[in-house]
């Protein structure tokens, strides 16, 4: 057994031993109570629900499936409910928030504006007008999150190719391009909800807000892996992404070739945001929100922001997604919760802090 | 340390820079002077490449930066520039510890060592005092401070220094001057721009002038600081006296105001 003495002792003698200078015990600390946070967010969402289920059911259940157990041993109704209802559906809204979250970080800083959410280049829009023609026209496009997904990206890559001037990006005519590709896919949504007949339409007016309704294994299997490979990704770049937030020439000056991190940064972002949109729909608020949020509890310094970010985005849409479910015997679109809650939070934010 | 042969540059078609070459020695402390809109900062650009040059040749340390790398360069070469407030509240100990961008590696970064050389770069400017406040909170002096312990944390053996004492008072501007020829005095090579003429023929080991036709002279200040210079760029608003070996310039006005006693 290797004492926490021992390893600090390693992490000083490879020079990276923390300092007093810097908070950042103190930093690490907030973030694993922010992890302990979400595990117990995790347990009481799997209690609430219809169906009511104990704390030593959900532990014996999980445990069964992760060892390999004998499957009989406990209720097909209770296996049900938690391992292929709620627990992929946990993990889901885990994922996407968390996503969203560090997708929001990453826009906010590149962007050099606080303002900024994951949306900001169209991918809501181009989201869900593949979605709508998926729903609209389903013999021709036959799968909606396929068709999300394509016309995500696609909206991105306009947007930034309009951006693109002599060679470089501005973040004025990238957030302008944003707003008219994003427009653009909003009036072709406008023209697929006309065309469309009720049921359709209804099916698009309930996609647009979003929601974990279908929810399964294969979802999760989706989208996890490329949630965790994206946030290691951008964790691992989270020092340049402060130098970033510096502005274009700073950062070039300091070594940190503004061009080639901004298209990568973007482009994992974008990807995973297209990637969760094209599963459950447009979520508003958790990408500008979560971002405010933990640079408020922990500074603006990346490295600590892009995994706080990740569990307070992931925290709150469990809350939210949970609400969304437990609050009425209909479920309620979660896209609804998430902007019915943060928007009280942002005006605490308006009124109290001044703003940032 | 610095060449710079025949650079031209034009933005947005607008010639800015004509043909300019000078160059500046290791350890020298080098002066940029010229009015407004001389192109003083497009230079230091240009040398930083934010802009293509249309024309010339630009050596630091004998090596072409035409096609070094943002990384290589900036081991090279730091700058401190005129203007500038990030939009996120970072701490003044966490821009300095910026500088230390260009040298940091391995997945982990930041060093312990990291972080005493932007506390030394912090100590000896003399701005620990304020080193755990948000850095954008701080008032234009005190950020170009910070910005010139940034560039000392950077540890490049080139500086360019964009007016780095246009918004400090008077015991400031005092002490970033002889912080400059203290930095000069290790080895190190600085090319500052500055519109006070006096502190140009003072600190300066040398002094090249630009005006909107391009360079119009370059060599030790006591040269060049002269009657005739500053006429050309300043029309008739100068005068120049030498007070025992030392140039001083003051307003044609107040110098006739001495005379008149």
């Amino acid at each position: 057994m290797i004492s926490h003495h021992k390893i600090g002792q390693v992490i000083a003698a490879l020079g990276y031993g923390i300092s007093a200078d810097y908070p950042e015990k103190k930093k690490i600390g907030i973030i694993a109570v922010l992890f302990g946070c979400v595990l117990v967010l995790c347990v009481v969402s799997l209690i609430f629900g219809a169906y009511s289920i104990t704390i030593p059911v959900i532990f014996q259940t999980v445990f069964v499936h992760l060892t390999m157990g004998d499957l009989s041993s406990i209720p097909k109704l209770q296996d049900t409910i938690i391992w292929d209802i709620r627990l992929p559906r946990l993990i889901l809204s885990i994922a996407v928030g968390g996503a969203l979250a560090i997708s929001g970080a990453v826009f906010q800083s590149v962007f050099r504006n606080p303002l900024v959410e994951p949306y900001i280049l169209g991918v809501s829009s181009g989201a869900a007008f593949g979605a709508a023609l998926g729903i609209v026209f389903h013999s021709i496009f036959f799968s909606i999150q396929l068709f999300a997904f394509i016309f995500a990206t696609l909206a991105v890559v306009l947007a930034y190719g309009l951006a693109r001037i002599r060679g470089q990006t501005p973040v004025v005519t990238l957030i302008l391009a944003g707003v008219i590709v994003g427009s653009i896919f909003s009036a072709l949504v406008s023209l697929l909800k006309y065309m469309a007949n009720d049921q359709a339409l209804r099916e698009i007016v309930f996609w647009l807000m979003g929601g974990f309704y279908y929810a399964s294994w294969n979802d999760v299997r989706l989208l996890v892996p490329l949630c965790i490979l994206g946030f290691f990704i951008i964790w691992s770049l989270s020092w340049k992404l402060n130098i970033l937030s510096m502005g274009d020439e700073e950062a070039r000056t300091l070594g940190v070739n503004p061009e080639k991190n901004k298209a990568l940064v973007i482009v994992i972002a974008t990807g995973i945001t297209a990637f969760s949109v094209s599963l459950v729909g447009i979520i508003a608020w958790v990408g500008l929100m979560m971002p405010h949020a933990s640079r408020m509890l922990l500074g603006p310094d990346n490295r600590f922001v892009i995994p706080a970010c990740f569990l307070m985005g992931a925290g709150y849409l469990l809350v939210c997604d949970t609400i969304a479910r437990t609050a009425t015997y209909a479920e309620i679109p979660v896209g609804i919760i998430t902007s019915l809650l943060g928007a009280p939070y942002l005006c605490y934010l308006l009124r109290n802090k001044g703003l940032w | 340390m610095l060449r710079i042969k025949n650079v031209s540059f034009r933005y947005l078609e607008k010639p800015t820079l004509t043909d300019i070459s000078f160059s500046v020695d290791k350890g020298e402390l080098c002066g940029l002077f010229g009015p407004n809109g001389s192109g003083k900062t497009t230079l230091f650009k240009c040398c930083l490449r934010f802009f293509p040059i249309e024309k010339g040749v630009i050596l630091m340390n004998s090596h072409d930066v035409s096609n070094h790398p943002v990384e290589q360069l900036s081991r090279t070469v730091a700058y401190v520039p005129q203007e500038h407030k990030p939009p996120f509240p970072y701490l003044t100990k966490e821009v300095v510890l910026m500088g230390r961008t260009p040298h940091l590696m391995g997945f982990f970064g930041i060093k312990r060592s990291d972080k005493q050389i932007a506390r030394d770069a912090m100590d000896q400017i003399g701005i620990l005092d304020y080193a755990d406040e948000p850095y954008n909170h701080l008032s234009g002096g005190q950020r170009q401070m910070v910005l010139m312990a940034r560039a000392i944390a950077q540890d490049t053996p080139l500086l360019f220094l964009d007016e780095p004492t246009s918004a400090l008072d008077f015991q400031n501007q005092m002490k970033i001057w002889s912080f400059m020829e203290d930095i000069v005095s290790e080895g190190k090579t600085i090319i500052a721009c500055s519109h006070d003429p006096n502190h140009v023929a003072w600190f300066c080991d040398r002094v090249v002038v630009l005006s909107k036709g391009g360079l119009i002279g370059q060599g030790a200040p006591e040269q060049i600081i002269n009657q005739e210079t500053l006429d050309a760029i300043y029309q008739d608003t100068c005068s120049v006296f030498s007070q025992g070996g030392v140039p001083i310039v003051m307003p044609k006005k107040i110098a006739a105001r001495m005379n008149g006693y």
